[in-house]
């Protein structure tokens, strides 16, 4: 069996990907830790690896046509300091792993690799984000809340690549960001939550909500939402109960050794009271 | 796996298996052991090298990944003026005490000073935040670097 492939090009990526039952590696940052066996082994990995985070195709960010697109393959460390990444998804980023692994660690990983404590994902379902997909002949685009079917589950088709990261370039005047952990440095995320929103004369004109680490996937209600657009900032604040009402069913956190289901739950509806009242002071971002 | 990379200044080809960690290539392969195994999770920085100039935790780090990379281990970096003045304010400000995390300290610190010359309290905090050491109590540590800041004037 050949151990690995390090094609020089996307193309010769997704021949290889066609031709070969592989395992795509970006920066390892996960797949080094859940394949590790120890000192001197070195990880155990079932199928040959397909080394896709050098691919200059898969590097790139830019604006076009009213969206951004970011490769997969683009390193936490530089959204930080692309100007063209949004500030308030600049703010989850900082807040994730380390300085060393965000060196390492790539947006398309964070995405593939599909956890409810992605800490990515909570914007990128806030934002409308849409993923494209490629295999050696054709292509396809889907919004990330169809591409992360469960926990650690995707679409991805075993001769697929993810290859861009598309996001709507639109501004936000209020934006909230918080995520709740054990400590600040590289604290595996218990509850996240990534609020969006446009006010004009003090009512809500766009609203979005979504919330991590607290059900098999990130959870966001869009009809919730769009039952909610139009209202004025007021009456939101004093529908507070009702609206934790509407999201109860969707939050359905689990326990396990990093925190009790109903701490999450009690965290989640504070972040979203929170938000709440943050739109009444409209005033951009709170971390 | 064939691959060729930069190790401290020299150009190396190794043919390894392409999922050996670097962090093993260093320590077994190359007998360069100031990088430490603490955690093998990329957790605690004790194996923090330098790639491109960059902090990275070399337990992470597939030996496919480095094909072309430059690497700075801390037996590299020692001999540089940088090097050498992170090393002396470690000492001077106490910020050694069983050693072990040290090495890993003095690559996280060249890394964020690279970036930022001159940080706050707070983002030299941050950028050691992936670094763990269990005997200092970290005050010492971030002295430390605002030491070497005053000392090597004009080096980053
Ligand atoms: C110490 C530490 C702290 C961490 N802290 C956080 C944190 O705070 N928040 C958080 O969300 N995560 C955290 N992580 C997890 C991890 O760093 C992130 O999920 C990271 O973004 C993964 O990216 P990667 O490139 O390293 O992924 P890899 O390990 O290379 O890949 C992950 C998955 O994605 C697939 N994949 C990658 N690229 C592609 C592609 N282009 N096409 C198809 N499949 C692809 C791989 O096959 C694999 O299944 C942490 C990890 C460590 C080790
Ligand atoms: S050994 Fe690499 S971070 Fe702990
Ligand atoms: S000095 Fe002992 S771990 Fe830091």
């Amino acid at each position: 069996m050949v151990d690995a492939y390090r094609p020089k090009t996307l193309s010769e990526a997704l021949k290889i990907r066609n031709e070969t039952d592989c395992l795509p590696i970006a920066g390892g940052t996960d797949l080094m830790v859940q394949k590790a066996r120890g000192t001197g082994l070195g990880p155990g990995f079932e199928k040959p690896l397909l080394f896709v985070g050098h691919l200059p195709e898969l590097q790139r960010i830019e604006k076009k046509e009213g969206y951004i697109h970011i490769g997969p393959a683009v390193l936490l460390s530089e959204l930080l300091h692309n100007p063209l990444i949004p500030d308030t998804f600049k703010k989850a980023v900082a807040l994730m792993a380390s300085p060393p692994s965000r060196n390492l660690a790539t947006l398309g990983g964070n995405i593939c690799n599909a956890s409810p404590a992605g800490d990515t994902l909570p914007f990128l379902y806030a934002a409308d984000a849409e993923l494209l997909l490629e295999n050696h002949a054709f292509e396809r685009r889907m919004a990330i809340e169809d591409f992360i079917t469960g926990p650690k589950q995707t679409d991805m088709k075993p001769d697929e690549l993810l290859t861009d990261i598309i996001i709507p370039d639109m501004d936000f005047p209020v934006t909230y960001y918080k995520k709740v952990g054990q400590r600040r440095g590289m604290s595996l995320t218990k509850a996240s939550f990534h609020g969006l929103a446009d006010v004009l004369d003090g009512y809500v004109e766009d609203l979005r909500m979504a919330f991590g680490s607290v059900a098999p996937t990130v959870v966001r209600s869009r009809d919730i939402e769009n039952s909610l657009i139009g209202e004025s900032v007021n009456s939101l604040k004093n529908r507070y109960q009702e609206i934790l009402e509407l999201y109860e069913p969707l939050i359905q956190p689990i326990d396990d050794a990093r925190s009790t289901a109903k701490y999450r739950k009690n965290v989640c509806f504070n972040m979203l009271k929170d938000f709440l009242n943050h739109l009444e002071k409209n005033q951009g971002d709170i971390i | 796996m064939k691959i060729e990379f930069i190790l401290n200044g020299e150009t190396q080809t190794i043919d390894v298996h392409p999922a050996r960690r670097l962090l093993d290539i260093l320590r077994e392969d190359f007998h360069l052991t100031a990088v430490k195994e603490g955690c093998g999770e990329g957790e605690c920085g004790a194996c923090v090298v330098l790639m491109d100039g960059k902090a990275v935790n070399s337990c992470l780090i597939p030996a496919g990944y480095l094909e072309g990379k430059s690497i700075l281990t801390p037996e590299g970096f020692k001999e540089t003026p940088r090097g050498q003045i992170l090393e002396e304010a470690f000492i001077e400000a106490g910020a050694v005490q069983c050693g072990f995390c040290t090495p890993g300290f003095i690559m996280a610190a060249e890394s964020l000073l690279n970036e930022n010359p001159n940080p706050t309290n707070a983002q030299i905090r941050e950028g050691l935040s992936g670094n763990l050491c269990r005997c200092t109590g970290y005050q010492m540590i971030f002295k430390a670097v605002r030491l070497a800041i005053e000392k090597g004037e004009g080096l980053w």
